[in-house]
């Protein structure tokens, strides 16, 4: 069970059409990436709430075929 | 799922003490790299937790995640409340968001990074 980076990525990108991405596979298991975030849905909500929205980008993936996402989210500086 | 009896123990436990960690393994042995790095990181706060090994429980390893609506463990919970996983509980740690959110709440916490 794994997935590839451009998954993740269009996945991310459906839900958040402006936001800039950057996934780093940390292990080349397509297991355990890390991935950072910037959009502006994240503007005025906690990091729970932010890490929240991507995790239901994913549509239930993380946890399950997706081991590990090290996440890192903000806004754009305004 | 989350049915009323694992839900009601999961919100007994959260306020058994002040700072709860759902973990993978214990305190003293975490069988997962995300779980040792939050003990590490209360170890290094000086923080008192209880630590809940959810592998010796599968309605409570996966009840805790519809509980919070967050799908992984670790979870770290401080005074009943859902502060976040690992990613979180590191990035206000190294920010010194962490050891203030503990002093806000009352729990005792050396200086961070």
């Amino acid at each position: 069970m794994a997935m590839q980076a451009s998954e993740i990525e269009a996945l991310i990108k459906d839900a958040f059409p402006d936001a800039k991405i950057i996934i780093e596979d940390l292990r080349g298991d397509g297991d355990h990436y890390a991935c950072q975030v910037v959009s502006s849905a994240f503007a005025g909500k906690s990091r729970v709430q932010q890490h929240q929205m991507v995790y239901k980008a994913l549509g239930g993936r993380m946890g399950g075929e997706l081991h590990a996402l090290a996440l890192q989210t903000s806004a754009p500086d305004a | 799922m989350l049915n009323d009896t694992t839900r009601e123990q999961i919100e007994n436990d959260i306020k058994s003490e002040d700072v709860v960690l759902y973990m993978k393994g214990t305190p003293v042995f975490p069988q997962c790299g995300f779980s040792a790095a939050v003990v590490g990181v209360l170890t290094h706060l000086g923080v008192p937790f209880r630590g809940i090994n959810v592998l010796e429980d599968d309605g409570i390893r996966e009840g805790i995640k519809t509980f919070s609506d967050w799908p992984t463990i670790p979870q770290l919970y401080v005074k009943g409340e859902f502060v976040g996983g690992c990613d979180i509980v590191r990035e206000m740690y190294e920010t010194g968001e962490l050891t203030e959110m503990f002093q806000t709440r009352g729990v005792d916490a050396k200086p961070g990074a």
